[in-house]
């Protein structure tokens, strides 16, 4: 498979959220608004490019036995360097996304990729492979968080353009099930 | 009266699936039968209340009292998965009958977000032992809750007509859409 193909095949086919359905959690809970879902998107594909980065580059040293143990430490390692850099820099959104970052260590896309990935391909095309899912998660993050800040408040990335009340209930909780349901049936169509 | 409120709080009003977006993997993924629904959230409410007692005696003997806050993170999730580990084999030995009716779901667990969420929120909460207890195990009897309440929804779906395209996973997350809008309901009773 060339770099490219594996770079793109994140985006839509192999969307780890979309097609996959892989770290719902997170997409539900922070796409309150595009913004925070792209900041969200972002730290997530840091980790995933820094951790498939590391488990590719450790992958003959480890045992078999004990590799996802020691995934999931290098996983944390990265996720705390976010933690305290987003607190540091953009206390704002750090405070938006909460409890959602220290969880970035468990969801499944960042695990599932050293795993299924980084553990058996080279230095290279682990980073692009991990670069593809990241750009691929924020892309689903991004698209549910201004789905639902223009259904909900009539505004995208903080710019209001629609004046007056809209649907309330896409920026609640109800609204990011019903607002993934949909996407996800959308993007089975255009797999097919 | 403040323990009300917890538990009130945590199975009803902040429900960790449909008002928190936690444990939403196995909340889609396990809830096709009523059964298997309540075993997952026994096994869940076992493995939460256990680790939110044993991170809050790390945060509060290790990490408080080294000055290591910032190795929250990375402790937690070591101790949550060494943790569900050594239930796995402490019940395959003491209690084989509780075993085969949680075992399938303990290798599950380690990865639902719910687990490392819950343990981390009652840090943050800077609630005590007893209160930490009370919260955790209310919010996974929130968990199992919304599981059953769900499963049994989709147990009458799949007898229904569902257009093609929304068939499986977009039918059941616009139908907990809809249930976490009876949910919403309960927003004010504390």
């Amino acid at each position: 498979m060339n770099q490219i193909q594996n770079l793109t095949k994140g985006f839509i086919k192999e969307n780890p959220v979309l097609a996959q359905l892989l770290g719902l959690c997170p997409t539900l809970g922070v796409t309150t608004s595009a913004f925070n879902g792209l900041g969200m998107g972002l730290a997530t594909t840091f980790v995933l490019v820094s951790s498939n980065l590391v488990v590719s580059l450790v992958k003959n040293f480890i045992p078999d036995k004990v590799r996802i143990p020691s995934f999931i430490v290098i996983i944390a390692s990265f996720v705390t360097v976010v933690e305290l850099v987003m607190q540091g820099f953009v206390p704002a959104l750090f405070d938006q996304l909460g409890l959602f970052i220290p969880l970035i260590v468990v969801n499944c896309i960042v695990l599932g990729r050293a795993e299924a990935f980084a553990s058996k391909n080279t230095v290279a095309s682990s980073v692009i492979d991990g670069l593809g899912m990241g750009l691929g998660f924020s892309m689903a993050l991004t698209i549910l968080g201004a789905l639902r800040e223009i259904l909900g408040s009539g505004a995208l990335f903080g710019f209001k353009f629609i004046p007056g009340e809209m649907i309330l209930v896409f920026v609640l909780a109800p609204g990011a099930f019903i607002g993934l349901g949909y996407l996800i049936a959308l993007t089975r169509k255009l797999n097919k | 009266m403040e323990y009300i409120i917890i538990i009130i709080s945590a199975i009803f009003v902040n429900n960790i699936v449909l008002a928190q977006f936690l444990g939403i993997c196995p909340f889609v993924g396990v809830s096709n039968k009523i059964s298997t629904s309540i075993g997952m959230g026994g096994a869940v409410l076992f493995v939460i209340t256990l680790s939110t007692i044993v991170t809050w005696l790390i945060q509060t003997y290790v990490l408080n009292a080294l000055g290591l806050h910032f190795l929250q993170t990375i402790a937690f999730i070591v101790v949550i998965a060494s943790l569900v580990q050594m239930v796995e084999i402490i019940l395959k030995k003491v209690s084989p009958a509780l075993y085969s009716a949680l075992g399938v779901f303990l290798p599950l667990i380690s990865t639902n977000c719910a687990v490392l969420g819950v343990a981390i929120l009652t840090i943050q909460k800077e609630y005590t032992l007893i209160e930490g207890v009370v919260f955790s195990s209310s919010t996974a009897l929130g968990f199992g809750l919304a599981l059953v309440i769900f499963a049994g929804i989709r147990e009458h779906l799949d007898l229904m007509e569902v257009p093609k395209g929304m068939r499986g996973v977009p039918i059941a997350l616009v139908t907990a859409g809809i249930l976490a809008l009876a949910f919403m309901g309960f927003t004010g009773i504390v």
